[in-house]
């Protein structure tokens, strides 16, 4: 399979590869997607008191798309609020990295993962 | 890289091979307009029997390869065309003594969908499970056998994990029931020693591209005694004792045999070389954490190693390894993003069935480059796994089944 050129550059060089501890109150982790379908995305956040993402990091298991999907992800979400990191859309990932359709799915985790991320963060500070 | 040709290395001799140089001589003299160009069927010019008397030749090699009797092998256009005669021919011949038929879930899909259309038909079709080192349980295979079992068709070697099935003791399990026996050599003529003088096989079918001779040439025996009967699934000049129309491909033929002769030389030599090479690769992988061969070790072909490298994910294992030309399973599956349907079928878990990856090696492989893919390798999972949640888990001591996924 054909990948684009922003797919491998991503691929390559990974952005913000890493892991915080999941237990501080300033973290929100979105763990999505299964092995069994061959993909796993675990995104973290860290929000600061004005409810801003200052870092995110993340690791997958998955393909090339899903890892570009996922580091891309973390490169977009950090300075935005929480609501305007929930706003982002799969499809803009999809058409960033010129996703052929049969990983569209890629993008739609990766939308999945900030939501549950944001929502783990919520939860925790509510 | 290849430092020679700077292109990937290629270990994927499973999926097919390139003509070997001396096959090429052989059939670059049937092609064009001072060749040797005739139909093998023209009975009224030298140009026909010229061809016809190369046709013949090849068809010796082959024989001589499997020890079948030349007029027992029949031509056709791959070993699909040739499952497909084989299962569709026998199982419409006997249709009135039975429908039903036995096969396994890690066949070749050749063969596979081969006997879902004739589940379409009507026929009832048994799909064993292989053990969990692929090979199939005797008694298994003899407990599915009915009185209006026809046929059983059961690979030789397989193409994704290259494990060698007994087809002597599934063969003798047969002939006790009169049941007719199949078998798809695409993957073991040429590689492992056959004489079907002595097998109890009525059926078997070769491919040409799998051992150094052309793409679209195969060939499928029928024994003669006791005579198997089959029903023509291609109609016309009735050529190759009506079991299979069309004009023969002389220069396809020539190259096939031409293949199957120098494989016949070289078998033994070749195997011992492709052993080391084989032990060589798992040598220089089998340290790493959490690495699986699958498919027995010892009932294997020589050239074929399938390794699932946990918690990394096969197409972007493939995707780090651009400088090797490999494969996460069969090469008419890889399109699919399903994992192995092989693999699966031998019970492993879905984790291991999509990190999984098969080297095959062949004629032209280098201990050279048996030692540039082992770095690739190491450098690629271990970078993977940095990125990989999964292996995070593992590495904490998180059981990853214990974890309810949420499949999508």
């Amino acid at each position: 399979m054909a990948y684009g050129e922003k797919v491998l550059d991503h691929y390559e060089n990974p952005r913000n590869v890493g892991k915080f501890d999941q237990n501080e109150d300033n973290i929100g982790t979105g763990m999505v997607g299964a092995p069994a379908c061959g993909d796993v995305m675990r995104l973290q956040i860290k929000v600061n008191d004005e409810g801003v993402i200052e870092d995110a990091v993340f690791k997958t298991y998955g393909c090339g798309s899903a890892i570009a999907s996922s580091s891309l992800l973390t490169e977009w979400v950090k300075g935005k609020t929480l609501d305007e990191a929930k706003a982002i859309k799969n499809t803009e990932l999809a058409e960033e990295l010129a996703l052929p359709p049969v990983k569209i799915h890629c993008s739609v985790l990766a939308e999945d993962a900030i939501n549950a991320a944001v929502e783990d963060y919520r939860k925790k500070n509510a | 890289m290849n430092d020679k040709t700077d292109k990937p290395i290629y270990l994927d001799y499973s999926a097919t091979t390139p003509i070997d140089e001396r096959v090429v001589a052989e059939m670059l003299k049937y092609m064009g307009p001072d060749a040797t160009f005739g139909n093998p069927a023209s009975r009224s010019h030298a140009y026909g029997w010229q061809a016809e008397a190369a046709v013949e030749q090849a068809r010796q090699h082959i024989a001589d390869l499997v020890g079948a009797d030349p007029r027992e092998i029949i031509f056709t256009s791959g070993a699909t065309e040739s499952d497909n005669l084989a299962i569709k021919g026998v199982a419409h011949f006997n249709k009135k003594r039975g429908q039903h038929i036995i096969t396994c879930k890690t066949e070749h899909k050749a063969v596979l969908d081969s006997c879902r259309q004739l589940e379409r038909e009507g026929y009832e079709v048994t799909y064993l499970d292989p053990e969990q080192n692929g090979l199939v349980d005797l008694e298994k295979l003899k407990a599915a056998m009915r009185d209006d079992t026809t046929l059983v068709s059961i690979m030789h070697v397989n193409n994704e994990i290259g494990v060698i099935q007994d087809i002597e003791a599934i063969g003798n399990a047969c002939r006790e029931r009169k049941i007719v026996f199949h078998v798809d050599a695409a993957q073991s003529a040429g590689k492992v020693p056959i004489d079907l003088a002595s097998l109890p096989v009525d059926l078997m079918s070769f491919s040409a591209h799998k051992i150094y001779g052309p793409k679209g040439m195969g060939a499928l025996y029928v024994q003669r005694k006791p005579r198997v009967r089959l029903e023509a699934q291609m109609h016309g000049g009735g050529h190759e004792r009506g079991m299979r129309s069309g004009t023969l491909a002389t220069h396809q033929i020539v190259g096939m045999g031409e293949a199957f002769r120098i494989a016949n030389e070289e078998m033994a030599t070749e195997n011992e070389r492709l052993i080391t090479l084989r032990n060589q690769l798992w040598d220089g992988l089998k340290d790493m954490e959490e690495v699986y061969i699958n498919g027995d070790f010892e009932q294997r072909v020589a050239g074929n190693l399938n390794i699932s490298f946990n918690y990394v994910e096969g197409e972007s294992l493939l995707m780090a390894l651009k400088d090797l030309a490999i494969s996460s399973g069969s090469a008419c599956t890889s399109a699919s993003l399903e994992p192995s349907y092989v693999l699966r079928a031998l019970g492993r878990n879905d984790e291991l069935a999509h990190s999984s990856i098969r080297f095959s090696m062949g004629r032209y492989t280098t201990s050279k480059d048996i030692e540039t893919t082992i770095k690739h390798v190491r450098t690629a999972v271990e970078k993977l796994r940095e990125l990989s949640p999964l292996w995070d888990m593992y590495k904490d001591g998180i059981d990853l089944d214990s974890i309810e996924w949420a499949a999508h």
